[in-house]
């Protein structure tokens, strides 16, 4: 198949075992740069990118990254036209910190002075400072003594062209922010809830907040070199908005997003390094985005699975609910002890077969028996669970009708649209306030009692 | 410089492309809703990468048709994860356009040898070399002035087609919901204008710099106006003229330092935010040198207030003249400023020099009477509303006497005495 692969195949190139196994257990020396690099950046962007996402500040992320571009182009051609390169990681990557702050700053500025609002100065700094970093990169090409290659690799990332110092910078910001993290935890969370909470207690929330910024620039300036600055802010909100569907303790939201951002950094650059033609960058991002959506789906909280599963299991009880309302309505004058379906269809908007289907799974859940003939009558497990919801229905619509003025003609409504959500407590305090107030008036009797 | 027809077309191409993404743009400004088309446009990628693949041609149509579905998908994808997923809107679209740019991309890599799509025309269009891409027939007019021409059109049509709508669901979505509009519907009509719109602009300034045209000109245009219309009208111009200067700095400003040009669509880019950075210092209302400015007449208006009130209450308890080197000190502003506001108030003749010391002309003695009569009155009004500590009526007064007109003075009653004691001057007026 490799013999006749030619370059204008577009088909994926599966790798050998012999590949595989070489990449998995990192025995090249570029892929265990790559690799490494790549994994504790996942991990720092994690970590920041929660704070990130819960302080709601995710596109200024945005704004802050494509900012860096001129930076880098500036820092270039300060380099070379002091005789330098220009090749100097370090003093590009500063260039890029620089800008990116000064973006923040306009975005800052442009809010707080004119009446545009944060999606606008976003989108300005974002765009402005993108088109100036195009042109001073084009400008940063003619110069005479430097070799601009490469630096364009930042607009996309371009892993391949790590080295081990770049992995060993990835390693020490990843460590120092884990590190600042676990020092200001409690301060950032209450930074990222309650702001004025925590100016109250006397913590300076503009230092924190500077330093929660300056976390994120220096996060997005190393994620330059392999993610690519279109794409360094995916690193930071998706590993994080992962892990918001797992947890909703704020300790373990930090790990699970480190490792969603570590697990995405490894298989990443694992995947790019199998499959030629694979850029590392969009790779990582492409499998961030696979997590978020098993998290979205099937994530415990708010998870969309999980969601539907409530809300039909909350329907099912409420419909349940009613049809033991209305046989214990029907049932309740003492005339007979046994009902059809059709004397429950007309008590609400059913059909046929909706109540006959609802009446076999009460019967399944033994609140009610046939007695032949199409007759069903309640079993005494089912008139007290009937009863107890009558219960709660009418004591509901006393208190709305002597506490909130609903007139009796409309109550049964909106007693309807609440009881099946009134807890233990709540009936138990209804049931002290009715009986402290023996005057009150009610639509039916209440004599029913548990 | 030397300009030749090539750059008259550039700039005409660009003043299209630009003057079709401020339409979309201008709503979506309105709307909040900038960073929409931050997100569509950067989905445009994939949408061309996509239709490339499954038609395996750059044929225009399928390209077009590929982008607008793409960016559809993004906007319904970033609606559904926000409600559904309860992920805040930025978040929101924050994953769903790196997640598809990031797919475009590797679509990108993988049929990098059929396409003519290329990394750098992402980033900056091919607005230098559109010239060469000519429309059949001869007519000597580029493709890409063609169809940003077409796109202004359409986008006119249908801004002005749906102008109610669109003003209505802006400001007030409620009320438009109230009259039969639907919102929503309002929605993805204003997506799709700005996918198809994007997809045009693709080839000229790129996919990810089209932000600038999309955001910045309406932007600059909220900045000059209060009005619906001349934002659209404003942001049209901001777009033609950003189209210009960007392209004549791309030629020019590089060659000065020695170097033989730059990227026009970052050029242009640049150029949107120099006229937004204009906008913001020196806009008549809006702008900041202007809010500045206004300020520091306010407060020159207050200070001269005030130092009539204080000659006032010095002649009320007579006791005597002012020295007038103490004045700086009384006021905590700088000799020279407290020299300037009393030259001034002389010239307007409400002050007058005499023995070395300044006393009130009877035309000083009215406005200052009236300043008076208002403080006092306030300080009359606030102790019966909201008592407090004396000394605290006399500041909140202290700000109020210097905005009250002739008709809240009326309001305010005819009281006699203040809460201090002092008499309240007659209003002369």
């Amino acid at each position: 198949m490799i013999a006749n692969h030619s370059l204008s195949d577009s088909r994926i190139i599966l790798p050998s075992v012999e590949q595989l196994l070489r990449v998995l257990f990192l025995e090249d020396y570029n892929t265990r740069v790559v690799v490494l690099g790549v994994m504790a950046l996942g991990a720092a962007s994690g970590v920041v990118g929660t704070f990130l996402l819960l302080r709601k500040r995710a596109l200024t992320a945005d704004a802050l990254s494509h900012a860096t571009l001129p930076g880098i182009a500036v820092a270039f051609m300060i380099a070379v036209s002091l005789g330098g390169s220009g090749k100097s990681m370090l003093g590009l990557l500063l260039g890029a910190f620089v800008f990116g702050c000064i973006g923040v700053l306009f975005i800052l500025a442009i809010r707080h002075t004119t009446r545009l609002k944060d999606d606008a100065a976003i989108g300005i700094v974002l765009s402005v400072f993108f088109g100036l970093g195009l042109c001073l990169l084009k400008i940063a090409t003619e110069m005479p003594n430097g070799s601009s290659a490469g630096l364009d690799g930042f607009i996309f990332g371009k892993a391949a062209s790590m080295v081990s110092s770049d992995a060993f910078l990835m390693l020490t910001v990843a460590v120092g922010i884990v590190i600042l993290v676990s020092l200001f935890k409690k301060e950032f969370t209450l930074l990222c809830f309650d702001e004025k909470f925590c100016k109250s207690l006397g913590i300076p929330a503009l230092c924190l907040d500077v330093l929660l910024m300056g976390m994120v620039a220096i996060v997005t300036v190393i994620a330059l070199q392999s993610v690519g600055l279109v794409l360094a802010v995916a690193m930071l909100i998706i590993p994080a908005a992962s892990a918001r569907y797992w947890t909703m303790n704020i300790g373990s939201m930090l790990f699970i997003a480190a490792l969603i951002g570590c697990l995405s950094g490894w298989l990443g650059a694992t995947v790019s390094a199998l499959i030629p033609r694979m850029p590392t960058g969009p790779i990582i991002v492409l499998i961030c985005g696979f997590w978020f959506i098993v998290s979205f789906v099937f994530g415990r909280n708010n998870g969309v699975v999980r969601t539907l599963v409530q809300r039909v299991r909350l329907n099912r009880r409420i419909a349940l609910q009613h049809v033991l309302r209305a046989i214990y309505e029907v049932i309740e004058p003492g005339k007979n002890e046994s009902i059809s379906v059709q004397d429950i269809v007309p008590r609400r908007s059913w059909k046929d077969a909706t109540v006959s289907r609802l009446f076999q799974r009460a019967k399944a859940m033994g609140y009610l028996q046939s007695s032949g003939n199409k007759q069903w009558s309640l079993t005494h497990q089912g008139l007290e669970v009937a009863s107890q919801i009558v219960r709660n229905h009418r004591l509901w619509e006393v208190y709305l009708i002597n506490y909130a003025d609903i007139a009796p003609s409309h109550v049964d409504r909106d007693a309807d649209a609440i009881e099946h959500v009134l807890g233990q407590d709540m009936i138990k305090q209804l049931e002290e306030l009715l009986q402290s107030s023996p005057d009150l008036q009610s639509p039916h009797p209440i004599e029913v009692t548990p | 410089m030397n300009w030749t027809e090539i750059d008259t077309w550039i700039v005409v191409i660009g003043a299209l492309c630009a003057m079709s993404c401020a339409i979309p743009g201008s709503i979506l400004v309105l709307r909040r809703m900038s960073l929409m088309g931050d997100a569509i446009s950067h989905t445009v990628l994939p949408g061309i990468a996509i239709a490339f693949l499954i038609t395996g041609s750059r044929d225009p149509t399928a390209m077009l048709i590929g982008a607008v579905v793409i960016g559809l998908i993004t906007a319904f994808l970033v609606q559904a994860i926000q409600t559904l997923g309860k992920v805040e809107i930025g978040a929101s679209m924050g994953i769903v356009f790196t997640v598809l740019f990031a797919f475009g991309l590797v679509l990108m890599r993988q049929a990098i040898d059929h396409v003519d799509i290329d990394p750098d025309c992402v980033l900056n269009g091919a607005i230098e070399f559109a010239w060469f891409d000519q429309t059949p027939g001869g007519l000597g007019i580029p493709r890409g002035a063609m169809i940003n021409g077409l796109m202004l059109l359409t986008n006119l049509i249908l801004v002005i087609l749906f102008y109610k709508e669109f003003k209505i669901t802006a400001f007030d979505p409620s009320l438009a919901k109230a009259q039969g509009i639907q919102p929503s519907l309002m929605h993805y009509l204003l997506m799709t204008m700005t996918a198809t719109t994007a997809v045009a602009a693709f080839e000229t300034v790129g996919s990810i710099l089209v932000v600038a045209m999309f955001i910045v000109p309406p932007a600059t245009a909220y900045l000059i106006t209060d009005r619906y219309s001349m934002i659209f009208i404003l942001a049209l111009l901001f777009a033609i003229a950003s189209a210009g200067i960007g392209h004549l700095s791309a030629i020019t400003v590089p060659t000065w330092f020695g170097y033989s040009g730059t990227t026009t669509a970052g050029a242009m880019a640049v150029a949107t935010g120099v006229l937004f950075f204009v906008a913001w210092m020196f806009s008549p209302k809006q702008g900041f040198i202007s809010k500045l400015f206004h300020n520091a007449k306010t407060r020159a208006h207050i200070l001269r207030e005030d130092v009539l009130g204080l000659l006032w209450r010095a002649e009320e308890r007579c006791s005597g003249i002012l020295e007038p080197k103490d004045f700086p000190h009384l006021f905590g502003v700088s000799s020279k400023k407290m020299h300037r506001t009393l030259r001034l108030l002389l010239k307007q003749g409400a002050i007058q020099r005499v023995n070395s010391s300044w006393t009130l002309t009877s035309e000083g003695r009215s406005r200052a009477a009236r300043l008076i009569r208002s403080h006092r009155l306030w300080e009359v009004y606030l102790d019966k509303h909201f008592p407090q500590d004396t000394h605290q009526l006399h500041h909140a007064a202290e700000r109020l006497e210097h905005i009250t007109t002739s008709q809240m003075r009326e309001k305010l009653g005819n009281a006699e005495v203040d809460p201090h004691g002092s008499s309240v001057p007659d209003d002369e007026m």
